[in-house]
């Protein structure tokens, strides 16, 4: 996915249980999606920290995504709802620093999911490349 | 078999019917209150706009047959909706007789005067646009 | 500082096709701490894994990269193979470069690219891996089998044989399932009851077997080997353990127009009921919806006759809490509802059946005693027609129907076809069928049968409408091959309904964690590998909870859900996941926050003494964790607000060591 020459780096982070799942399966049915596209196994979404996600963006990521089990369908029963609120706090925080909101992204991918999974992230940086690049948060000290 | 590929193109787009979604099983024509009156049933309009046999649909009588009652949309199972074909290749041929658009205004004049334009077509244009 | 190795797999030309392997292999050699780095078409092979532990030993490896396929297929093969060679399993840290980049990735660029920012990933994590060591927990020598149809009797009667306990808690006053409701089973025909009931009989005398009837899951904790289960059983108003199924209340009870769920409300019962002649228990229930004493404190004639003085009107639901070491589901399937398909008229007329109606109209315990007549007027009926697919095999977006093929259908529709033309030969039998799908041991002979020896009639199309009119129905379908609309003055329509999967499937998953699919299908751990364990350690899966299902089918995946619970239960001690949560003590300020939010209870506070200067103690109030139970979510490390609690595996460090290798 290029926008005017320019690639966009996502991170993204994915439970190891639903949409990391959800990523082999859409791997397994060839389904294709940006090689932008970075991803990072943890064993739940609640096991990312907010300060992952910063770091991330310090670093130089144009666009951070998280990917967890459906609401209630948590492989350790309430992991999921913890990050929808630590999300939509940290979330409300970037924007009050003016981070563009749609640079971090919190979606709900299942197992069986494959199709949801390229589509999302096809959409994902589709969105963030037509936002061009992260300068706010990025540290330039990181600056490769 | 003769296909036509501009036409089939422009029936599916006009239509907005993906032929390919239909499963074969004949609902649509086991519902259809004009079978019988009707030389290409509603399976068949589905299967050939997919082969792109479309002449034969255009110049059969079948199109004006159909009443547009909309059943064969409502039961398929897999949501291809029949009618609309039929509706969309009636289309082509109405195009062709330079029969481009309808007025609103036009038309009383056209139910009362003009014979060329199939009653079934206005019937239909009208069943269409009060779904 | 870590010598790493790392090992680039081709996997033939799924991975070698689109990413240049010998690129990765060269690109990650200079990484910190790499010291050897190598390709070969098949790492996961005898030979493949030979290499592995070579080259540990040569080069003194203390961690080792793995460029192949997703950790969830072959994870495990490679801390083996690390182990065999005398690493930590836990040392090892896989690339996916398979599903996450070959895969999806068509440009060769592109693709090496990707894999070799994967790579550093991962090398950057194993830099910061620590060797762990899996904890051990006990294994409670008990099963627990949700859902007593054939699918659960079959599981149950395998584990028990084995020698281990097993409950089985059905929500039904009686096991037996759907199964119990069949007349005749394709393609051999024998009689369903006849092959099931003497597996109930079984299931009820086995000592290792105890049933839970007219009872329901109501809660469990607990992880792999050390389930809690909650079970209520609800009351039935009449004593189990002293009922002896006699039959006389049943008999007495002046409350006789209650649907009979058994007959699909084709008859009636009576409020007090014992569902059917063979049921285990045999135990009568009341149902207090329809009870005058229940309803009004009048009546009490139940009592009155019961010689053995089991009616106990007071009774109220009571909970059991168990332990299990494993837990099967075996929740089934329905029909779905017709009330929705108007065309083909079956809220108007009662002529118009579901195939599993049709079951117990054949069914000589049926509500006609098995004489084939119409429900609306008894008469028997001379045309019938028989439609397929109603509510299979429709688009995704239909509200009415499922997606999948429901997969019985076409044989037991073949079956009541020719059961029908058998016993009764003058009468008509259509079909109607899109495609008869019949993959299965003798199924494609028996269909041919139906058509070739008993003379059914299958019409290739689809019922379009079927009109009430007088006392006949009106069919109308399409014959595609006839090229011809037809017009069938039927007497009755038989509705091949799509299953699925039983309400109480959904609620259930959410208790276990077992992850289902958008059809509330439950999903197995792998769809070819591993296809009658669920993905949550523990919990297997036993015939059409997780996919519509015959009855071999069903007794076979029973029997190798059975099979990997022996295997469980087997073991005396399980080795858990050392990928657990720890806190630091020294920075734990005590404040409860990891504790609030731990799904498990496994994090506790204890008062600890810390040495201070000047040979002083202090006494602090820091977070201790349990890790048996400690399931390793990381929900704690991210409430810490003193960044005490840690996950080991997935360490803070290590994971922004990922995030900065990505992103550098």
């Amino acid at each position: 996915m290029q926008v005017n020459g320019y690639k966009p780096l996502i991170v993204a982070f994915c439970c190891n249980w639903c949409s990391y799942a959800g990523a082999d399966l859409a791997g397994s049915n060839r389904l294709s999606y940006p090689a932008e596209v970075k991803i990072i196994r943890v064993p739940c979404s609640c096991r990312v920290n907010p300060m992952f996600i910063l770091r991330a963006f310090q670093r130089g990521a144009d666009g951070v995504i998280l990917c967890g089990c459906h609401p209630g369908d948590c492989h350790y029963t309430s992991g999921n709802y913890f990050t929808r609120r630590r999300m939509a706090a940290l979330f409300s925080m970037l924007d009050f620093l003016g981070i563009e909101r749609a640079r971090t992204r919190v979606e709900w991918v299942s197992a069986a999911e494959g199709a949801k999974f390229a589509a999302t992230m096809n959409d994902f940086v589709e969105t963030v490349a037509a936002l061009g690049e992260n300068k706010r948060l990025e540290d330039l000290r990181c600056k490769r | 078999m003769e296909t036509n590929k501009y036409l089939r193109k422009e029936i599916i787009r006009s239509s907005g019917v993906n032929p390919l979604k239909c499963m074969k099983c004949g609902k649509c024509s086991g519902t259809c209150p004009a079978y019988d009156e009707m030389e290409y049933h509603p399976h068949q309009f589905v299967y050939m706009v997919e082969t792109g046999d479309i002449e034969p649909l255009m110049n059969s009588k079948s199109i004006y047959k159909c009443l547009s009652c909309f059943a064969c949309v409502d039961r398929c199972p897999r949501g291809v909706e029949p009618a609309k074909v039929v509706e969309a290749v009636r289309l082509a041929v109405i195009r062709q007789q330079d029969k481009n658009h309808l007025k609103a205004d036009d038309i009383p004049a056209i139910i009362d005067a003009d014979a060329d334009m199939p009653q079934q077509a206005i019937v239909s244009a009208f069943r269409k646009y009060a779904k | 500082m870590q010598r790493i190795g790392v090992f680039v797999c081709w996997c033939g030309s799924n991975i070698a096709g689109t990413v240049d392997v010998h690129a990765v292999a060269d690109a990650l050699k200079n990484e910190p701490g790499v010291v050897f780095s190598t390709q070969y078409q098949y790492m996961c092979s005898q030979a493949g894994q030979d290499m592995i532990k070579e080259a540990i030993k040569e080069h003194r490896l203390s961690g080792i990269v793995i460029c192949s396929c997703s950790p969830r297929m072959h994870e495990a093969t490679f801390r083996k193979t690390a182990q065999a060679a005398g690493l930590n399993p836990y040392m090892v840290e896989i690339a996916n470069i398979r599903e996450q980049c070959s895969w999806i990735h068509k440009d060769m660029a592109e693709g090496t690219e990707k894999a070799i920012i994967l790579g550093k990933a991962a090398i950057a994590k194993v830099n910061l891996n620590a060797p762990l060591t899996p904890g051990e927990s006990p294994v409670t020598k008990r099963a627990l089998v949700i859902g007593g149809g054939i699918a659960g009797i079959q599981t149950a009667l395998d584990i028990a044989d084995a020698g281990f306990e097993v409950d089985i808690v059905e929500k039904n006053p009686t096991i037996g399932g759907k199964m119990a409701q069949l007349d005749k089973t394709f393609p051999t025909l024998d009689c369903a009851a006849c092959i099931l009931t003497p597996k109930m009989v079984d299931v009820a005398q086995h000592e290792k077997i105890r049933i839970f009837s007219f009872s329901e899951v109501t809660e469990v904790k607990g992880f792999v080997g050390n389930f809690t289960a909650r079970i209520m059983k609800k009351a039935r108003y009449v004593r189990e353990d002293i009922c002896t199924g006699c039959g006389l209340c049943t008999e007495k009870c002046p409350q006789k127009k209650v649907p009979n769920e058994f007959n699909l409300g084709m008859d009636n019962r009576r409020a007090v009921y014992i569902p059917f002649a063979q049921a285990v228990p045999k135990v009568a229930t009341i149902d207090p919806n329809y009870c005058t004493m229940l309803k009004s404190g009048k009546c009490g004639l139940c009592a009155k006759v019961c010689t053995a003085g089991a009616i106990d009107y007071k009774q109220k639901d009571e909970f059991i809490e168990e332990k299990y070491g494993a837990i099967v589901v075996a929740t089934g399937f329905n029909p779905i509802s017709m009330e929705k398909y108007d065309e083909f008229a079956y809220n108007q007329s009662k002529d118009v059946v579901t195939s599993l109606e049709y079951e117990r109209i054949m069914n000589a315990a049926g509500p006609t005693a098995g004489k084939l007549l119409r429900p609306s007027d008894g008469k028997h009926p001379h045309t019938i027609v028989f439609v397929q697919c109603v509510g299979s095999r429709c688009a995704a977006c239909d509200e009415r129907g499922k997606e999948y093929c429901s997969k019985i259908c076409c044989m037991y529709t073949a079956k009541h076809a020719m059961l029908t033309r058998d016993k009764y030969p003058d009468t008509d039998v259509y079909v109607f069928y899109i495609d008869v799908r019949t993959p299965g041991k003798n199924f494609d002979e028996f269909y041919r049968r139906a058509v070739e020896d008993y003379g059914v009639h299958y019409i290739k199309g689809m019922v379009g409408k079927v009109t009430p009119d007088g006392d006949k129905l009106i069919v109308r379908g399409s014959d595609l091959i006839g090229n011809k609309q037809l017009n069938i003055e039927a007497d009755m329509v038989v509705l091949a309904a799509a299953i699925e999967p039983d309400k109480s499937a959904r609620p259930l998953a959410t208790m276990l964690t077992a992850s289902m699919d958008t059809n509330d299908f439950f999903t197995e751990a792998h769809p070819k590998l591993r296809p009658v364990e669920s993905p949550t350690a523990g919990v297997f899966l036993s015939g059409a909870c997780q996919g519509p299902k015959d009855i071999p089918d069903t007794v076979a995946q029973a029997g190798a859900a059975a099979s990997k619970v022996i295997g469980l239960l087997a073991k005396n001690k399980l080795t858990g996941n050392p990928c657990v949560a720890k806190s630091d003590e020294l920075m734990c300020n005590g404040c409860s926050s990891c504790e609030r939010v731990c799904p498990y209870g496994a994090i506790t506070y204890v008062d600890k003494e810390f040495r201070m200067p000047n040979r002083t103690t202090l006494v602090r109030r820091v977070a201790s964790v349990n890790e048996a139970v400690c399931q390793g979510c990381g929900a704690c490390t991210v409430a810490c607000p003193s960044g005490a609690m840690d996950l080991k595996g997935f360490a803070n460090k290590q994971i922004m060591a990922e995030v900065d290798a990505i992103c550098k």
